[in-house]
């Protein structure tokens, strides 16, 4: 099924009879295998709004991701969360649609300063399990009419129902982007340089840790106040190692970062940790594999043989794992039994018959 | 305003309830004396006023529980309150409910600068949140204009913005985690000082439900490290379209001031009457506030004046001390209260997109003049969210329901032109019935079985929100 309009997606959801498979890009094969027949949301296609003076965009679902992308770059603007590809990580081929990156509420290194990709979207049309559409939020960057259903569509997966048109507040592109490098610094000893970086009132906008590159601050805005603020930076930083600012090709290295590229291709299981950033080095410790820092430390991706629980492994920690490549049980991190009946009663409202993604976030 | 008959079985049973919420509660968080329940009778809707069934002030979240639980048990509707500073109604009262008021909860729980959040009780007020990091540099972001009264709980539960979210987002964008009890006195840790949710983002939907999902007792919160600096500019201009295109043309121009501020010219006139903050009587006046170190704050408004010359300002004023600074701020601050002296008042809330300003002045001049109630407008003109103020007279009869139309209008015509009934404010009793403008039915009934999840009996504030008429059915069930 590939519904090309909202009333098509309505009657291919009403027509069901067995569970669904949501596929936008098929560049985020987490959580469990899925065995019904696909709902492509690919034909769901192309822009219904974009006034950059309002820094305002409206986008249906299926719209590929760098097409979104190009379409405000060139206005000089961009989504505020830095959506990142997990495609090429997750050995997933296929191209990221915009409705995948909120199913899965995807943000990059930007979500430590501009928040998560939940918080840039501010409105959204979706069918529900019974196929009856739905809208809520809208096109303005304040509003608090009703509940919020927009926060709760923003990753979940595909679950509540199938995501038909987005609407998203963005942000101008700035003119200056600086980079320091700490490189003499391993993960344990990135985290404090991060926080010191993060608790300054410099306006950092990237703070993590590459292997073979180090730890990673950045910050953006107009020119003087970038060189004004990474020579504070630089000063703060000093303490911790050897400082090294880098203007050009940075934005190869928060790319890599986003899209966690020293684990493309390797072998192995993908963990995910989100976590309060001061425990990162202690779970860094008891994984004892390879990892990739964001969020100042607060995201963990790790990679560890096939079959290791890096849950159990990095206990205990404040926070949530996914494992986002591996097969098993348990890909979505276990919820207290309280919460757990919460999302339970939420599914079955939004999807009495179960049909919408089923088991995905088990 | 239309309120729900009291359930009279509820009624008949006060003295009884009472003895139980007694038996568990200490002797002075129980009040049932009607002259000590006056003032839970209304928040800042004052308009609109009933007696509460009993008020409970609680002073732990497990006396919280106790208390829901026992009214969940009775079948008693719960009235959460904060501080009672919603301008929407969200804490008024039925006279068969419970207020359970969080002011007694007041304390900081754990302060952690190196993990950059703070963690309290969620009576707390908004500014004395602020108050407990900035002696370290540090500062919690969401400022709603009622910061020195208003709770975190309220804010949580309208998901509050104020004049600096154009930078920082509102209270969504920095709410971390709560505890939250659920009406059948459950407790429930919801999120953590760690990003996004391990499974569905019940914590962003929990944010602005307007306290008809649970009571949030702990709230973990974002801080932030201080800029080293802020000043505000003073921008006046002779037509609101003019201002309106200014506004656009900053946006757009890649500096993100923390804050752009819009006053028209009843609005200047009434607040220079009061304040005497010596603004120029002009059409439109923006305040636009830019932050960063001396070097770079000069930068921002280099830039934003080199914009605003090309719209040929009447008046361009940069404040070069801390006093001018207070001054440029002191009208805008000062305009509810300017407002106030005058006559009555009704403040609207509606946001729409930055586009439609220019329009949407001229149709509220346009409708003020058929109503024949002026109209000032003082708003946060970065993200649309308009602050209409409709004068009234309330000892005139008729004026009230005159003002509510005129209001009702002004509201339809937000919605009309992309955008909606309430940007920071919230529902409450005030907005209920005009969510059909807004919303089809099947978008209020996908709200309402979020609430049939976390509250199945209906009993958290549940006159609330939704039009009675669509909520009946579940309220009465």
């Amino acid at each position: 099924m590939r519904p090309e309009t909202e009333a098509q997606l309505s009657e291919a959801i009403r027509d069901a009879r067995a569970p669904l498979r949501i596929v936008g890009g098929g560049t985020r094969p987490v959580g469990a295998d899925l065995s019904g027949a696909a709902l492509h949301t690919g034909g769901l296609r192309g822009v219904s709004l974009y006034e950059p003076a309002a820094l305002t965009l409206v986008v249906r679902a299926g719209t590929p991701l760098a097409e979104v992308g190009a379409l405000i770059a060139a206005e000089g603007q961009r989504l505020p969360f830095e959506p990142v590809r997990w495609g090429p990580v997750l050995g997933a081929a296929g191209e990221s649609t915009i409705g995948g990156v909120v199913a899965a509420n995807v943000s990059g290194p930007r979500r430590i300063q501009a928040g998560a990709c939940r918080d840039s979207l501010i409105g959204v049309r979706f069918d529900d399990g019974s196929g009856a559409v739905v809208k809520n939020g809208g096109r303005v960057m304040k509003n608090v009419t009703g509940y919020d259903l927009v926060k709760l569509m923003a990753g979940s997966w595909g679950t509540l129902g199938v995501l038909s048109e987005l609407s998203f507040k963005l942000l101008p592109a700035p003119a200056e982007q600086a980079t320091l490098i700490l490189p003499d610094l391993d993960p344990a000893a990135a985290v404090p340089a991060l926080s010191a970086a993060l608790g300054a009132p410099y306006d950092v906008t990237g703070a993590g840790w590459l292997p073979g590159t180090g730890a990673m601050v950045r910050i953006e805005g107009l020119s003087e106040s970038v060189s004004y603020r990474a020579g504070r930076l630089a000063v703060l930083l000093a303490p911790f190692g050897r400082v090294i600012e880098m203007r050009d090709g940075a934005a190869a290295l928060w790319r890599d970062l986003g899209e966690v590229a020293p684990f493309h291709g390797a072998t192995g299981d993908l963990w995910r940790f989100s976590v309060k950033p001061g425990d990162a080095p202690g779970i860094v410790a008891r994984l004892g594999f390879p990892v990739v820092l964001d969020w100042g430390g607060g995201l963990i991706w790790a990679l560890v043989p096939e079959g290791t629980d890096a849950r159990a492994l990095a206990a205990p920690f404040a926070g949530h794992a996914t494992r986002m490549r591996g097969s098993g049980a348990g890909a979505f991190h276990p919820e207290p039994a309280p919460v757990a009946a919460l999302s339970a009663g939420l599914r079955a409202q939004f999807d009495p018959r179960a049909i919408l993604n089923p088991g995905r976030m088990g | 305003m239309q309120m729900p008959i009291p359930n009279a079985g509820v009624l008949a049973r006060k003295a009884q309830i009472v003895a139980r919420l007694r038996a568990l509660l200490p002797a002075d968080a129980v009040i049932d004396d009607p002259a000590e329940t006056r003032a839970y009778e209304c928040d800042a809707l004052a308009a609109y006023s009933c007696a509460p069934l009993a008020v409970v002030l609680p002073r732990t979240t497990a006396e919280v529980a106790a208390a829901l639980r026992l009214c969940h048990d009775e079948g008693v509707p719960v009235v959460p309150r904060g501080a009672g500073t919603s301008l929407a109604g969200g804490a008024m009262p039925s006279a068969d409910a419970v207020v359970l008021g969080l002011a007694r909860m007041n304390a900081v729980l754990e302060v952690d600068y190196d993990n950059r959040f703070i963690r309290v009780e969620a009576g707390r007020t908004n500014l004395s949140v602020t108050g407990a990091v900035e002696g370290e540099g540090w500062f919690y972001a969401p400022d709603p204009s009622s910061q020195l009264a208003c709770a975190i709980a309220g804010n949580i539960a309208m998901n509050s913005g104020g004049a600096h979210c154009l930078k920082y987002g509102v209270t969504t964008n920095n709410l971390l985690g709560v505890t939250l009890v659920t009406m059948a006195g459950e407790v429930i840790e919801i999120g953590g000082p760690w990003c996004d949710a391990a499974g569905l983002d019940l914590l962003g939907v929990i944010c602005g439900s307007e306290g008809q999902l649970g009571v949030v007792t702990e709230a973990t919160l974002r801080i932030l490290r201080a800029p080293e600096g802020a000043r505000p500019v003073l921008i006046g201009f002779d037509s609101n379209e003019v201002a309106g295109a200014c506004v656009a043309d900053i946006i757009r121009a890649g500096v993100l001031p923390v804050a752009i501020e819009f006053m028209d010219r009843p609005c200047i006139r009434a607040t220079e009457d009061f304040a005497h903050a010596g603004y120029p009587d002009c059409e439109a006046l923006l305040i636009v506030e830019v932050e960063g170190s001396g070097a770079e704050i000069a930068e921002q408004l280099g830039l934003i004046r080199r914009i605003a010359e090309r719209h040929s300002p009447v008046e361009f004023r940069e404040a070069t001390s801390e006093d001018e600074a207070k001054r440029i701020w002191l009208g805008r601050k000062s305009a509810f209260g300017a407002m106030g002296q005058i006559n009555d008042y009704m403040c609207l809330d509606g946001t729409i997109p930055v586009s439609s300003l220019p329009h949407v002045l001229r149709r509220i001049g346009e409708m003020s003049a058929e109503f024949g109630l002026a109209v000032g407008n003082v708003f946060h003109a970065g993200d649309g969210n308009m602050h209409p103020l409709i004068l009234y007279n309330a000892n005139t009869r008729g004026d009230l329901e005159r003002c509510e139309a005129l209001g009702a209008e002004i509201l339809k015509l937000c919605v009309e032109v992309g955008g909606c009934l309430t940007g920071e404010h919230g529902v409450g009793i005030e907005k209920r019935d005009l969510m059909g403008v807004q919303f089809a039915p099947a978008d209020l009934e996908a709200q309402m079985r979020v609430k049939d999840v976390f509250d199945p009996h209906w009993l958290l504030n549940p006159a609330k929100v939704f039009p009675l008429a669509a909520s009946a059915p579940r309220r009465t069930a």
